[in-house]
């Protein structure tokens, strides 16, 4: 079996690495804009703002209902027969249209990967980090087609575009065949498992992430710090936010129980033992517990809400530190980042 | 935590998925019973039992655990690397004993994080107990019964039929009973001026999930533990061409039991290792490595029957109950040493790799030399101590190799003479010498050489030390864990419980079908007849008696017991069952049916809640 590298292949992938790099760069610029705009169409918009601020702030499911959504939307100046789409709607659809693009690039950049190394394109850190953020993209790609989550684009392509450049310029590693040890159908299993639902998780803390913030604000709007009407919010309602990071926890925690278990099954054949305590699995364990604890908060009264919330942003922290932290400075059994 | 008051503490949620509150005691606090001391103490037990088995607690200590996992992964571990741990102690004079005493070294051993995980595991009895009895109970009766107001649950919605009341409520059970329609469990029951009333309930595999994830859990818990107490796992450095017995401690190098294991009973095997064989890209990065071995256990031991195989990573041998892995390789240079007196000796020792291209430094300690008796033994020790490359390159005299294969080996060795200290009781790392000795004069330098392959050096009192080539060695470890098939059957019904009961969605439905404005006047023509309370089949007379009064008003009442969304659209099909005329016109029994078709009847009203906004959660 040959296993030299597809020249050509591989730098195929390092050009689609780029070019989601810059697409998701762009996605979060006109996020950014469309937010920052959010108040620039004075007339037309000051109906279809406060519905959507009163639906939102009522904190009830209804603002996301069947029934009430074609209240909110593109369409919302309808009223006027204005053909003016806002500026900050341009933007926002702009950044998706960027983001499937970056996406598509993103997928591009690991299949030709995979292709170039002749095995699954995880098998390093800076493919994992693709991995990771690609799986984070589809699921935050879901959320949009499922939800009309889109404003808070900005806080969810901050951290993927951060990771996709790291991956890009501090990670990055030649395409080249696996060592021994990970030479193993467990690596397709296990590692593919676990940067998928890392992924999905992620997205699941950042929209607990901007839970938090809305949170804030609309305690500041009920001490009468901030007026709604002045500075309406573009952010999903608490309800959807909270909705948004609870399904996507729940898409993931199985799958992620799966991954520590494959993990174990392919410890229990490459390392002695079907559990270590290498400082990566417990760090995982730590993880799961954390987000074992989210989905019991969630249900718990006294725990709803905020505390909730905070659990699965300190769940969010675990699997970053997880990622970087513990490859990165912890060296353990899991020394395969290929940064030494 | 704040300290809550005692009527929060009564109402704290168990672990209930639907979030169901379950008043958790019956009495007022303690203090203000009458009674005893004995029943004072019960009391404060069973506040106690109250406390630990809240959902709060539990939750707390799930917390308290993962912070107790997280030192074990930020330091280092005795178990883990105890050179690492060591060092680190010594690192932080202060800080590091005090952490070692404390067990931060040790932390899945400690005392404490035992406490937190036995806390959890009575935690979770406490909770399971109540709930599995309450779930059998739910599992024997019928769904609950209609309530008075179905306006009122978060969906809502009314239809008309063009059927009585009796028909109508047996086809909707029908259609609720369908298979693919979602296994609903019905109870269909009159109530008073011809009202009949279907409630439907779906979704108990939920619960079943539930409970079979944290059993599941429970039963790892276990597993782990008993692997932790029972099992053993011990490793040993084989040069090619040697072997060891397993059947005591003794055989390893590193033995590290569990709690319970004095080493007395293991399952004796005996291993022999032929030869090891590693491949390389031209980079000097490995593609596989295979160790050719013989094995022996069981009946077999002693005899000269050894069965050949392959040992490789990623694939350990399974023998007697045990695991035989193949963990780690590298070299042992080769020293032929011809002593004064004229006698000639073999010597090899295996050497640790330093880095990828395995240039790897040891020692060859010759701590019995021919010649001498009592103690002139001690001060003719020998050591060679140096590097040893499989392929040397010189750079600035210093020895490095610049490929993993045996190509050009080399060495580079400074010769000591002198008493090793070996019986002083301390114990010596096998890769290096005892540097004390050196310092306090008992162990001298012989002077210094780059041999390759044939090379010799000659010491002052005419020893000769020939460097003659490297054997590979092999570092095998044995691994036994007798709960290890329990942890794997509890990890897969963990997944497939988790997986259930996140998936499954409890449902509860409601139907209240009254006779249609003319048909609510006739009140004698049935429910004097009917058993009161019970389920009842229609008999087909009894509709046809009803139906002469025209159709029905169904009223029907939703609510999804779990946050899962998508209620909306079920809810939707619900109520176009109780709208559907289909099954009658196979019957060919209504005429009249198909003038109207029911979904244009239909009158969803949704309240505020929207669709999704689910009462219980």
């Amino acid at each position: 079996m040959s296993v030299a590298i597809q020249e050509n292949l591989s730098q195929l992938s390092d050009l689609a690495v780029e070019g989601a790099m810059a697409g998701y760069l762009v996605a979060l610029v006109c996020h950014a804009v469309e937010s920052a705009t959010r108040r620039a169409p004075r007339e037309p918009a000051t109906a279809a703002g406060t519905l959507t601020a009163a639906a939102a702030s009522s904190g009830a499911a209804g603002g996301v209902g069947v029934l009430t959504r074609p209240a909110y939307g593109p369409g919302a100046p309808v009223a006027g027969g204005s053909r003016r789409v806002p500026m900050g709607e341009r933007f926002g659809r702009a950044a998706v249209a960027v983001t499937l693009v970056g996406f598509a690039c993103h997928v591009l950049a690991l299949v030709a990967r995979g292709f170039a190394a002749h095995r699954p394109p995880w098998g390093n850190m800076y493919e994992f980090t693709l991995m990771i953020t690609g799986a984070a993209v589809a699921a935050w790609l879901v959320v949009l087609w499922r939800t009309r989550a889109r404003a808070m684009g900005v806080y969810v392509m901050m951290p993927i575009t951060v990771l996709v450049f790291l991956a890009g310029t501090v990670l990055y590693t030649q395409a080249a065949p696996l060592l021994p040890v990970l030479n193993s159908y467990w690596l397709v299993i296990h590692v593919a498992a676990v940067s998928l639902t890392s992924g999905v998780l992620m997205l699941s803390g950042v929209a607990s992430a901007v839970y938090l913030v809305r949170d804030r604000r609309e305690r500041r709007v009920a001490a009468g710090l901030i007026d709604p009407d002045e500075t309406p919010t573009r952010l999903p309602s608490l309800d959807k936010l909270d909705r948004i990071a609870y399904r996507s926890a729940i898409a993931a925690f199985p799958f992620y129980t799966f991954a520590i278990i494959a993990g174990a099954l392919w410890a229990e054949v490459s390392w002695g033992s079907y559990w270590s305590w290498d400082p990566k699995e417990t760090v995982a364990l730590v993880t799961w517990i954390i987000y074992a604890g989210y989905l019991h908060a969630r249900a718990t009264a006294g725990w709803r809400g905020r505390p909730a919330a905070w659990i699965s942003v300190v769940g969010l922290a675990s699997i970053i530190f997880n990622l970087f932290f513990v490859n990165m400075v912890i060296s353990g059994l899991h020394s395969y980042a290929g940064l030494n | 935590m704040p300290p809550r008051d005692s009527v929060r503490v009564r109402t704290e949620t168990r672990m209930a998925a639907d979030g169901k509150v379950h008043g958790g005691g019956s009495g007022g606090p303690a203090s203000r019973r009458p009674g005893g001391p004995v029943r004072a103490v019960t009391a404060f037990a069973r506040t106690i039992w109250r406390h630990l088995t809240s959902m709060r607690t539990a939750l707390i200590l799930l917390f308290l655990l993962a912070l107790a996992s997280l030192p074990g992964a930020l330091l280092p571990q005795w178990d883990l690397n105890t050179s690492k741990t060591a060092q680190y102690i010594a690192d932080h004079p202060t800080l590091g004993p005090l952490l070692d005493r404390l067990g931060f070294f040790g932390v899945f051993a400690s005392p404490w994080y035992s406490a937190i995980y036995l806390l959890l595991f009575i935690s979770l009895v406490g909770c399971l107990t109540p709930r599995t009895f309450e779930f059998i109970g739910q599992w024997r009766a019928k769904p609950v019964s209609t309530p008075r107001n179905l306006a009122r649950l978060p969906h809502h919605a009314t239809v008309t039929v063009d059927e009585p009341p009796d028909a109508a409520a047996e086809r909707i059970r029908r259609a609720l009973r369908h298979k693919g329609f979602g296994g609903w469990r019905v109870a269909v029951r009159p109530e008073r001026d011809g009202v009949v009333t279907v409630s439907a309930e779906r979704g108990y595999l939920r619960e079943v999930g539930n409970l079979v994830f944290h059993f599941s859990v429970l039963g790892l818990l276990i597993a782990v533990a008993v692997g932790s107490l029972f099992g053993f796992a011990g490793s040993v450095i084989v040069t090619s061409g040697g072997g060891f017995c397993s059947a005591t401690p003794i055989a390893y190098d590193n033995f590290r039991p569990g709690r319970l294991v004095d080493g007395t009973d293991m399952a004796p095997f005996c291993v022999t290792v032929n030869g090891f064989h590693a491949d390389y890209n031209d980079d000097g990065m490995a593609k596989s490595f295979l160790a050719d071995v013989q094995i022996q256990s069981g009946a077999a031991l002693g005899s000269d029957r050894w069965q050949r195989t392959e040992l490789q990573v990623n694939n350990p041998l399974r023998i007697a109950g045990q695991r035989l892995y193949l963990l780690g390789h590298g070299y042992s240079p080769t020293f032929t040493v011809r002593y004064p007196d004229g006698q000639v000796r073999d010597y090899d020792a295996p050497f640790q790799p330093q880095d990828s291209m395995f240039t790897s430094q040891g020692v060859i300690k010759i701590t019995d030399p021919p010649g001498y008796t009592g103690s002139a033994v001690r001060q003719h020790q020998l050591a060679i101590v140096g590097i040893f490359a499989p392929s040397g390159v010189l750079n600035g005299g210093v020895l490095t190799s610049g490929f993993p294969d045996l190509l050009a080996p080399a060495v580079a060795v400074e010769v000591y003479r002198g008493d090793l200290g070996m019986e002083g009781g301390r114990s010596q790392s096998v890769f290096a010498i005892d540097t004390d000795q050196v310092s306090l004069g008992l162990l001298k330098s012989q002077g210094r050489a780059n041999l390759t392959p044939g090379e010799s050096m000659t010491l002052s009192d005419g020893t000769v030390i020939t460097f003659t080539g490297a054997k590979p060695w092999v570092s095998l470890q044995t691994s036994y864990d007798p709960a290890q098939g329990w942890a794997l059957v509890f990890a897969i019904l963990l997944v497939a419980g988790l997986l259930t009961s996140l998936t499954i969605k409890r449902r509860r439905v409601w139907y209240r079908i009254r006779p249609a404005a003319s048909g609510a006047g006739s009140p004698g023509s049935e429910p004097g007849a009917r058993p009161a309370g019970g389920d009842r089949t229609l008999s087909p007379g009894s509709a046809d008696a009803v139906r002469t009064g025209a159709g029905s008003v169904v009223e029907i009442g939703g609510l999804a017991r779990t946050d899962q969304a998508g209620y909306g659209a079920e809810f939707s099909a619900l109520v176009a069952i109780a709208g559907s005329q289909d099954a009658q016109a196979a019957d060919g029994r209504a005429a009249g049916a198909s003038s109207a078709d029911p979904a244009e009847a239909v009158a969803v009203t949704m309240p505020d809640g929207g669709p999704d906004k689910a009462k219980g959660e």
